[in-house]
C-alpha cells in the first residue's frame, strides 16, 4: 500500500460524510483511505435500527441502517476507496498512521491531512462503582442493543435501566416489543439526558417507569444478575444515595446507559491537546486540532445529540482537510480563543483561527443545567455583545449553537479583542 | 483408570503442584468445581510477588515466600508469562512507625530476603515522586515483583496439561471412599479414582478434608474478603513499585501498586464474611480503600477507576500455612490455609507438597520427554506483545491477526482462536479475559464481549444461548428472536 494524501480513521456517519465532502471540494477519491475497523461501514447506526435519523440532513424519518447507506451510496457513487476490518493502532503528530488489518497486514502510511473520526465508547459500570457482585447481566445499552439487532438474541427477560440516555431509552422499547419486561429506569440526575420524544415514545407510550434522582446502589446475583437494588438520591448531599430509600427489584438484566466516552486514545497518542469538558479534540472552527493537518469531527470530538449534527460537522472537517491538501486556505491572520463562561459546559470550536476573509462560524454548545428562560450571548474579551438570542428552554441533553456572522469576525481582525466567551443569563429561573 | 495423585482444587497452589508432576512418571489428575483454573483467591488478589520479610522467622509462609519468589520469575521466564521486578516499600508515617519497620527488616535478614533498607523521605520521595508528603519512611525490599497471578497460574496449567495431567472441571467434590488403598471421590454423579489426594481446595479446604474423611480436623477457614479498584493505564505510572502501608493489626493494610499490564491497582481491605464464595463488594468497602490509599498517595485519582472486584483469603486459625500429611487418612496431604503470601509461595508450596507425598510413599523418577513450555510448540505469545517487525510477519502468516476483535487491549481473532485450540481451551467470557486481557479495557468488553461469544459459539458449535460469562448459570442470552 503507498502513502495517501488523507486519511479518515472511521467509517461511520462522521469519517462517510468527511470522506463525501472532502471529494465534493475537489479531491481525487483515490488520494483517501478510510479506514474502517468493522466488517462494512456505517459504524454504530448499523445497530440502531429504529427511525429517527435524518429529519435535518434528509428532510424525512430514516432508520440507522438507511441512514448510513445513503452515505455509504455516496462514498461508493465517488469511488471513495474504505478498507474494512482495519484498526488504527497509532498516530503521530506528523500524520503516521499504524495500522492492521487481515487484508493488508501491519502497516504504516504517511498523510498530508488525517481526520479523526472513531466515535465514542459507553461508560461502563466500572467507571461507576457500583457495588456488589459482578454476575452476568450486566451490559452496557449498546452492547445489548447489539446482542438483540445484529446476533438477534435476547439478553434477557427481565430489565431494569441505568441512566436514561438515548440507547437506554431505544433499549427499553426495544427490549418490551421483543417480549421483555423493563422495570424501571433509573436516572440519577433530576432530569434525563436523553431527548424528550424518546421520553415520550420509549418509555410512556409503554408505561415503563422513569425514576428521576434514583441510581442502583447494589448488583446481586453470583452467576447471573438476580436483582438490584435502587434508592433516591439527595441532590442537597453530592446525589448520594438516601438510607431508607432502597427498594431490591428482582431481574436478571441490568443495562446501563449512563454516558458516552469520546474514543481519543490515538489522539491522546498523539499528544494533541484535549479538552477536559468534552474528552475530545481541542479544535478550531475547521475542526483541525492542535496537531496541523489532523481534524476531528463527530463524536470523537465531542457527543452529539443527533447523527445529523454529525454529517454537518463531518463535511467542516473534510471541506479544510481537502483545503489544505488542494492549497486552497487562507492563512491565519488571528486566532481567537472561545471560552466557555456562565451556564456553559462547553463550546465547540474552542477557538476561531481568523482569515483576511472569514465566513460565519457556527458555535455550538451544552448547557450546564435544565433552565426554563435563558439568553445566551456571545460576546468580545472587552465585553462586546457579538451575538444574542433568547430561548425559552434549555437543557444539558440537547446541543445548542450560535452563529457568529463573517462580518463581525471580520470586524475582530483589526481590533484588540483577544478572545470571545459564550454565556447564558437565566431570564425565568431555573426549570423544576 | 486409577491415578496415581488427585489434587482437589485449581487454583495456584494446585496447578503449581500439579506442573510438578508432570515432569515425573506419575499420572495426575486435578478436579476443579468452577469452569476453569484460577477461579477463587488466584484470580482476585494484590498481584504481589511478595519479598518474604512479612512472616515470622521459622515459619513456613517465611521459608515458602523466600524461595517461592526466586521460583516464580524463573518460572514466569520459562513459561512466557510477564513478571516486574518493581520492588516494594513499606511506608512509615512519622518515627512511631520506625520500630515495627525494624522489625520487618530484622524478620527479613533472618528469611533470607536479599537487599532490604531501611530508607528516609527524600530518598524514597526521589524513587515515588507521588507518595505522600506526610511519609517519613520506607522499607525497600528490591527482590518484591508483580506479575498476573491467574496468567501464570493458566500457563502452568496449560504446560502440565501439555504433559499429561488431566483436568475435570465443573467437578466439585461432594464425597470421597477409600479402599484398599484407593480413594474414589465423586461430584455426585461422575467419580475420580487415585491412590493419594492432595486437598488445595482454599477457602473450601477444611470443609473439604470432612469430606475426604477426616474427623475433627484442627483446622478452621475464616473467609476474609478485600476490595480493590483498578485504574486506567493512562495513570498506572503514578507508583514505580509496590507501595504498602506500615502494617497494623488489621493485616498489611491498603496498598497503591502498578500491575503487570500497566494499571494501578488500589486495596484491599479486610473483612470476614460467612460465606466463602461470596465475592461482592460494598458502597462502604470502597470508600474505606478509597479513603486508605489517599493516605498514601493523597493524589489518586479515582475517578480514573475502570472496575472494582472482590477476592476472599482463605484464613486459617492458626498462624502458619498448614501443609501436613494426614493422621488419620493415609495418601492424603493438606495444603489448608494458605492464605497471604500463598502465590508468592505456592511454586515453592508445590515442592513442599510433592516432597510430603514422597514421604507418603509415592516413587517419582523424571520423565525423559518432558515439554518446559506451555504448548508442545512452545509458549503462545500474544500479538500485542510482538515488536513491529513481527507483529507484520504474523498478519502476513494468518490474516486472522490482523483482525483486532477487542479494540482496548488489541486483542486479534487469531489470540482468540489460538486459545480455543489451548491445551485447556477458553470457552467463555472470562476465560477468553483471563488469557488474552479481552473485555479488560477501558469499555469493560462493551464492544468485544458480543464479538467473542459468537467466536466461542461458532468455533465450538455449543450456540450462543449455552455461551457463559464464567461458567455455571451465567447466561449471556436467552433465545433466538423468534424462537420460542
Amino acid at each position: 500500500m503507498t502513502d495517501k494524501k488523507l486519511i479518515i480513521i472511521g467509517g461511520g456517519p462522521a469519517g462517510l460524510a468527511a470522506a463525501v465532502a472532502a471529494v465534493d471540494r475537489g479531491m481525487d477519491p483515490h488520494d483517501i483511505l478510510v479506514l474502517e475497523r468493522d466488517s462494512e461501514p456505517g459504524g454504530i447506526l448499523n445497530q440502531c435500527i429504529h427511525a429517527g435519523f435524518g429529519l435535518h440532513r434528509f428532510g424525512e424519518e430514516l432508520t440507522g441502517p438507511e441512514y448510513s447507506g445513503r452515505y455509504i451510496a455516496m462514498v461508493r457513487e465517488r469511488n471513495i476507496p474504505i478498507l474494512c476490518n482495519a484498526m488504527a493502532l497509532n498516530l503521530t503528530a506528523d500524520r503516521r498512521v499504524t495500522f492492521v488489518s487481515p487484508e493488508t497486514g501491519y502497516t504504516t502510511l504517511q498523510a498530508e491531512a488525517v481526520i479523526l473520526a472513531m466515535g465514542c465508547r459507553e461508560r461502563t459500570r466500572g467507571a461507576l462503582g457500583t457495588p456488589g457482585t459482578r454476575p452476568s447481566g450486566v451490559y452496557t445499552a449498546g452492547c445489548a442493543q447489539r446482542y438483540v439487532n445484529i446476533e438477534g438474541f435476547m439478553p434477557g427477560h427481565r430489565v431494569v435501566i441505568l441512566g436514561s440516555g438515548d440507547i437506554g431509552l431505544i433499549m427499553a422499547r426495544r427490549m418490551t416489543l421483543e417480549g421483555a419486561k423493563v422495570l424501571a429506569v433509573c436516572e440519577i440526575m433530576p432530569y434525563s439526558g436523553g431527548l424528550a420524544r424518546n421520553i415520550a415514545q420509549c418509555l410512556d407510550d409503554f408505561g415503563i417507569p422513569l425514576k428521576l434522582s434514583h441510581t442502583v446502589t447494589q448488583i446481586h446475583g453470583r452467576d447471573r444478575v438476580e436483582a438490584v437494588t435502587i434508592a433516591a438520591v439527595d441532590e442537597a448531599n453530592g446525589r448520594r444515595p438516601i438510607p431508607g430509600t432502597e427498594e431490591t427489584i428482582e431481574c436478571d438484566t441490568l443495562l446501563l446507559s449512563v454516558g458516552l466516552i469520546p474514543e481519543n486514545e490515538l489522539t491522546r497518542g498523539a499528544g494533541i491537546d484535549i479538552n477536559r469538558a468534552t474528552s475530545g479534540a481541542d479544535v478550531n472552527q475547521f475542526r483541525e486540532t492542535s496537531a496541523p493537518g489532523i481534524y476531528a469531527c463527530g463524536n470523537v470530538l465531542h457527543v452529539h445529540d443527533l447523527v445529523d449534527y454529525v454529517s454537518e460537522e463531518a463535511v467542516i472537517a473534510g471541506t479544510a482537510a481537502a483545503d489544505r491538501i488542494l492549497g486552497k486556505g487562507g492563512s491565519i491572520v488571528k486566532s481567537l480563543p472561545v471560552t466557555a463562561g456562565d451556564g456553559i459546559r462547553y463550546t465547540v470550536p474552542e477557538r476561531i483561527d481568523l482569515t483576511a476573509d472569514p465566513e460565519d462560524v457556527r458555535i455550538f454548545f451544552r448547557v450546564r443545567d435544565v433552565y426554563k428562560k435563558v439568553q445566551f450571548f456571545i460576546e468580545t474579551d472587552g465585553g462586546e455583545v457579538l451575538v444574542k438570542r433568547a430561548k425559552s428552554a434549555a437543557a444539558p441533553g440537547e446541543m445548542e449553537s450560535l452563529t457568529l456572522p463573517a462580518e463581525k469576525l471580520k470586524s475582530l481582525i483589526a481590533g484588540d479583542c483577544a478572545g470571545i466567551r459564550v454565556y447564558l443569563k437565566e431570564t425565568g429561573g431555573k426549570a423544576q | 483408570m486409577i491415578y496415581d495423585v488427585l489434587i482437589i482444587g485449581a487454583g495456584c497452589t494446585g496447578v503449581m503442584t500439579a506442573r510438578l508432576l508432570s515432569a515425573k512418571n506419575v499420572k495426575t489428575a486435578v478436579a476443579e468445581a468452577r469452569c476453569d483454573v484460577a477461579m477463587g483467591a488466584t484470580c482476585a488478589n494484590s498481584a504481589i510477588v511478595h519479598a518474604g520479610y512479612d512472616a515470622k522467622p521459622g515459619t513456613l509462609k517465611a521459608k515458602l515466600n523466600v524461595r517461592g519468589n526466586v521460583l516464580m520469575k524463573e518460572l514466569c521466564a520459562q513459561l512466557g508469562v510477564e513478571v516486574k521486578n518493581v520492588g516494594s516499600h513499606v511506608v512509615g508515617f512519622g518515627d512511631e512507625d520506625l520500630p515495627k519497620l525494624q522489625e520487618l527488616y530484622e524478620r527479613g535478614a533472618a528469611n533470607g530476603v536479599p537487599g532490604l533498607e531501611i530508607i528516609g523521605r527524600d530518598a524514597l520521595r526521589k524513587m515515588e515522586p507521588h507518595v505522600s508528603p506526610e511519609a517519613t519512611h520506607s522499607l525497600w525490599a528490591p527482590s518484591a515483583a508483580i506479575t498476573c497471578p491467574y496468567g501464570i497460574t493458566i500457563a502452568a496449567a496449560d504446560n502440565a496439561v501439555t504433559n499429561g495431567v488431566d483436568f475435570f472441571f465443573n467437578f466439585p467434590v461432594v464425597s470421597c471412599a477409600r479402599q484398599d488403598g484407593v480413594f474414589t471421590v465423586s461430584d455426585g454423579t461422575k467419580t475420580i479414582r487415585a491412590r493419594y489426594v492432595v486437598n488445595c481446595a482454599g477457602v473450601h479446604s477444611a470443609k473439604l478434608a470432612a469430606v475426604l474423611g477426616e474427623h475433627d480436623f484442627p483446622i478452621t477457614i475464616t473467609p476474609r474478603r478485600g476490595e480493590y479498584f483498578i485504574l486506567d493505564k493512562a495513570v498506572g505510572n503514578l507508583a514505580n513499585s509496590t507501595l504498602f502501608v506500615c502494617p497494623s493489626d488489621r493485616g498489611k493494610g491498603i496498598l497503591v501498586s502498578p500491575t503487570v499490564d500497566g494499571n494501578l491497582i488500589v486495596g484491599p481491605n479486610a473483612y470476614p464474611i460467612e460465606d466463602g464464595d461470596d465475592r461482592a463488594t460494598t458502597a462502604e468497602g470502597l470508600a474505606e480503600i478509597t479513603a486508605g490509599a489517599r493516605r498514601i498517595m493523597p493524589d489518586v485519582p479515582m475517578n480514573m477507576a475502570i472496575t472494582s472486584f472482590a477476592g476472599v483469603r482463605a484464613t486459617p486459625n492458626i498462624y502458619d500455612f498448614y501443609l501436613k500429611r494426614s493422621e488419620q487418612v493415609p495418601g492424603l496431604i493438606h495444603a489448608v490455609g494458605v492464605e497471604s503470601p500463598g502465590f508468592a509461595s505456592s511454586p515453592a508450596t508445590a515442592e513442599y507438597l510433592v516432597g510430603l507425598l514422597e514421604e507418603a510413599g509415592l516413587t517419582l523418577t523424571d520423565k525423559a520427554d518432558y515439554i518446559p513450555t506451555r504448548r508442545p510448540d512452545g509458549n503462545h505469545v500474544q500479538f500485542n506483545r510482538l515488536s513491529e517487525e513481527e507483529k507484520a510477519a504474523r498478519c502476513r502468516e494468518n490474516p486472522a491477526y490482523g483482525k483486532i476483535v477487542c479494540r482496548c487491549e488489541t486483542v486479534t481473532e487469531g489470540d482468540l482462536l489460538d486459545m480455543l485450540d489451548a491445551p485447556i481451551p477458553a470457552v467463555t467470557i472470562d476465560m477468553m479475559k483471563k488469557r488474552l486481557r479481552a473485555g479488560m479495557g477501558r469499555c469493560q468488553g462493551g464492544f468485544c464481549s458480543p464479538r467473542v461469544a459468537v467466536l466461542i459459539a461458532e468455533r465450538t458449535g455449543m450456540g450462543l444461548e449455552n455461551v457463559t460469562k464464567n461458567g455455571g448459570g451465567s447466561w449471556l442470552v436467552t433465545k433466538r428472536i423468534g424462537e420460542e
